[in-house]
């Protein structure tokens, strides 16, 4: 390794050169001018990758997406406050809204993003918007179980008959808003009770497809998670699912859950005339069709979309009522981090 | 400034919910688990890069040279990398033993490398008279070759250890929860939460732990040749009958810290329901890496020029504060650097939040010490007078810095610089937490695709990321200066 001294300086300066230009393109103030809406995501990266371009083509506008996870955004998103770049902000599950929600960051949305969605997947001041649901679900090895194996709620699975035998992945927004659903219908004494039993029992994997797979493979017996990672595995290639089927609780039990994606626009957003445009697209029809039918088969909440008749039908579903805007993100992690999940 | 970060935020929460947060068994079951971890790699990582080190160096073995490189290029498999190949190929060696042989497999060149070098330097002559003092082989090694080896043998083994404990994507993918991967957990949970700082309080003095333990052992001894010597090489042990079982046990090691990786990598190119070939995003993923990774070099190196230049021209206490600071800020995971960054930039700069100026800054805080210890050396090798000389000849400070000192130099900037352009090709933590909204670098491409369990689709960003760590590879293996004493990341 010797530079011959003569070539150091251009060298340098090559190099400087290019830190200007990455500072200047990495900015996001290079060539392409600055983007007509910034949105936050912490829905599945794949399935906006998908929509995007369909909205971009239809309004003109230039979306820049930034990923992320549901709570991590959503503190994010608090902590930047006034100054946050984000213009909308997506979710997995609504806990996270909560978390901006209370925080007053949210700007009321117009009627016409709303009108599509049914009343109770809407936080009554109607500061953000349900756009997609997913349901609870335990899976079971099929090998080692049967339909009547499994427990009537999911609050059994802190039963010590489940040792080593059920898998779930806490670390994740997903299984968090499990948590806030049983929190928000069985009490703080109850929850820290489930979660003690799960820390117990429970087979910790880093998230729910690996939760599908730990079951799959019969390491587990059954596990947590929601319905579509099972759905999807089947429409792929199945190799993940194949040894596996769906236990949907029903019966208004916790287990039976129906956790919302959410979608919302920032007050502190300059670009409040594309945000409410991009989120009355997300909520109408077609763009609620196109999610129905594209990889991710979650529920559509715009009645006039659904999914293809594999999935078990949303009307089926017997979720228990839970207040939308009612989850509480923080608490939930309190009582996890006391359990120690986290 | 990290640092301060974490202690003032411990000041804010205060004693008692300081301790709650502590006194808990989650902290215990993460204390035992990165502790058990941490010393049973560096353990195992000394052994095998000894063990490597000598039957390559010391022995009859036939194509040393040919294995040395072998043995050498794990090194541009970043651990990550090696965790998905490993996980991808079979699940089953999740938990801490498969945690242990990978991250042992990932980090032994980082033992070998150094001893190598320094078994080389070593003068037979030593050994020779222990030899016609009646010692056997085994006790001459034992009681003389070994003492020797003692300063690269622990430089290797802090290094393997500083790694470890900031080790996060390896991890990870082979669900072995440490303190790194609990201050992601919570970190994605609450962005930037008084536990997850906590836990980053805990790591933080595990690392100055291990930097205090080295300097104890270290000791002050004096290592250097009295006179020249002779720098002959030493005669090579002769293997006999053990030739083919030593050769089949480096033979192993290369197929397990290499084979595996790039069968599992190939594996999923080739295959995998999932592979398409996204070249416009593996495109501006590769640009983005190459592009901070340059900018983050030189800001880097540039700043490692000063504080080199007054650890060794201007040798006093403030000098060796500064520089020994640079020392302790090698201890800090990038997950600490970037949560503290985080908040410092909101707080008080909102205006360099999400900038790739602040990510680079990240780096520069991160990997300085990389570039001090290289161009350190340069400038101790760079002798004084000349300068005095330029000076006599009527030359001003400045001209003689550039036309006597910085040629002198030059090398070792370039190593260094090339040091640490490695070092954050392959960064993923502070990367995820800083990058500015729209980019993303292999490493997080490749992180985002195979957490996902989307093995092929994280392949092409994972061969990316090897060739891309190829050439400062190759630059390490052919140089026996301190550099070899920096290396790849911790991801």
């Amino acid at each position: 390794m010797t530079t011959p001294p003569r070539r150091a300086t251009p060298r340098t300066a090559a190099a400087l050169a290019g830190t200007l230009l990455a500072a200047s393109a990495l900015s996001g103030c290079g060539v392409f001018g600055s983007p007509d809406l910034v949105v936050y995501n912490a829905q599945h990266e794949q399935l906006l990758d998908e929509i995007i371009p369909l909205f971009e083509e239809e309004s003109g506008l230039d979306v820049e997406l930034r990923n992320g996870k549901d709570l991590e955004m959503a503190n994010q998103i608090v902590e930047e406050g006034e100054d946050s770049p984000a213009d909308v902000f997506l979710t997995e599950n609504s806990p996270a809204m909560s978390i901006v929600d209370n925080a007053g960051l949210f700007a009321e949305l117009p009627e016409s993003a709303t009108a599509t969605i049914p009343d109770e997947y809407v936080p009554a001041g109607r500061t953000w918007t349900g756009f997609l649901a997913r349901s609870t679900v335990a899976m079971y090895n099929t090998d080692s179980m049967t339909e009547a194996d499994m427990p009537a709620s999911i609050l059994d699975f802190a039963d010590p008959e489940w040792a080593g035998r059920v898998a779930f992945s806490p670390t994740g927004a997903d299984f968090q808003a499990i948590v806030s659903a049983v929190l928000e219908l069985e009490g703080e004494e109850a929850t820290a009770e489930w979660l003690e039993g799960l820390k117990a029992n429970g087979v910790i994997v880093q998230n729910n497809l690996v939760v599908m797979q730990s079951v799959d493979s019969g390491e587990v017996d059954a596990g947590i998670a929601y319905h579509y990672y099972w759905y999807r595995d089947r429409q792929e290639n199945g190799t993940d699912s194949d040894s596996s089927a769906l236990h949907f609780f029903g019966d208004q039990d916790p287990g039976a859950f129906l956790s919302i994606s959410g979608a919302g626009i920032l007050a502190s957003s300059e670009h409040q005339d594309a945000a409410e445009e991009f989120i009355t697209w997300l909520t109408g029809t077609e763009a609620q069709q196109a999610m129905a039918e594209s990889y991710a088969l979650e529920y559509p909440l715009n009645p006039d979309a659904s999914l293809s008749p594999e999935v078990k039908p949303f009307d089926e579903l017997e979720p228990p009522a839970v207040d939308v805007a009612g989850l509480n993100g923080p608490q939930v992690t309190e009582l996890m981090t006391a359990a120690g999940l986290l | 400034m990290p640092l301060a970060y974490v202690a003032s935020y411990v000041v804010v929460i205060g004693p008692v919910d300081l301790w709650q947060l502590l006194a808990r068994p989650r902290i215990a079951e993460l204390l035992r688990n990165t502790i058990t971890l941490a010393v049973a790699c560096m353990a195992a990582t000394a052994a095998l890069g000894v063990a490597l080190a000598v039957a390559v160096e010391r022995t009859d073995l036939p194509a040393r040279r040919l294995w040395h490189g072998l043995l050498v290029a794990p090194l541009a498999v970043p651990a990550f990398v090696n965790g998905y190949a490993w996980v991808s190929l079979d699940r089953g060696i999740q938990g801490f033993g498969g945690a242990f042989a990978v991250v042992t497999l990932s980090y032994y060149p980082l033992v070998y490398l150094p001893v190598v070098a320094m078994l080389r330097r070593l003068d037979p002559a030593l050994e020779e008279t222990a030899f016609s003092l009646g010692h056997s082989r085994a006790r001459t090694f034992r009681t003389v070759v070994l003492p020797q080896l003692r300063p690269a043998l622990l430089g290797g083994a802090l290094l393997v250890g500083l790694h470890l404990l900031a080790e996060f994507g390896a991890l990870s993918l082979l669900r072995f929860p440490t303190f790194t991967t609990a201050i992601y957990d919570q970190y994605g949970s609450t962005f930037n939460g008084a536990a997850a700082t906590a836990m980053a309080g805990v790591l933080v003095l595990l690392c100055l732990v291990l930097l205090l333990a080295d300097l104890r052992l270290r000791g002050d001894r004096r290592y250097a040749r009295v006179g020249r010597g002779a720098a002959r090489t030493a005669v090579p042990l002769a293997l006999g009958p053990w030739r083919l079982p030593v050769l089949a046990t480096v033979g192993a090691v290369v197929v397990l810290a290499l084979g595996v990786p790039a069968f599992s990598l190939l594996r999923w190119l080739v295959a995998g329901t999932s592979t398409e070939f996204p070249v416009a995003e593996l495109t501006a993923a590769l640009a983005a890496t190459l592009v901070l990774a340059l900018a983050g070099a030189v800001v880097t190196t540039l700043a490692a020029i000063p504080v080199v230049w007054l650890a060794v021209r201007h040798r006093g206490w403030a000098s060796t504060v500064i520089e020994r600071s640079t020392y302790v800020a090698n201890a800090l995971p990038g997950i600490v650097v970037g949560l503290a960054l985080v908040v410092a930039s909101l707080r008080l700069v909102p205006v360099v939040y999400q900038t790739a100026g602040l990510l680079v800054a990240a780096y520069a805080i991160l990997f300085l010490p990389r570039a001090v210890v290289t161009v350190r050396a340069g400038l101790e090798q760079a002798p004084v007078v000349l300068d005095d000389v330029s000076h006599s000849l009527g030359l001003g400070t400045l001209a003689t810095a550039r036309r006597v000192t910085l040629p002198l130099i030059a090398p070792s900037l370039g190593a260094g610089a090339a040091l640490v352009f490695l070092a954050i090709s392959t960064e993923l933590t502070a990367t995820l937490m800083l990058s500015p909204i729209g980019t993303s670098t292999l490493a997080t491409e490749f992180w985002s695709a195979s957490s996902e369990l989307r093995y092929g689709a994280a392949a092409p960003y994972a061969l990316l990321l090897v060739l891309v760590s190829i050439p400062a590879t190759v630059l390490l293996m052919r140089t026996d200066s301190p550099a070899a004493r920096t290396e790849t990341v911790p991801a």
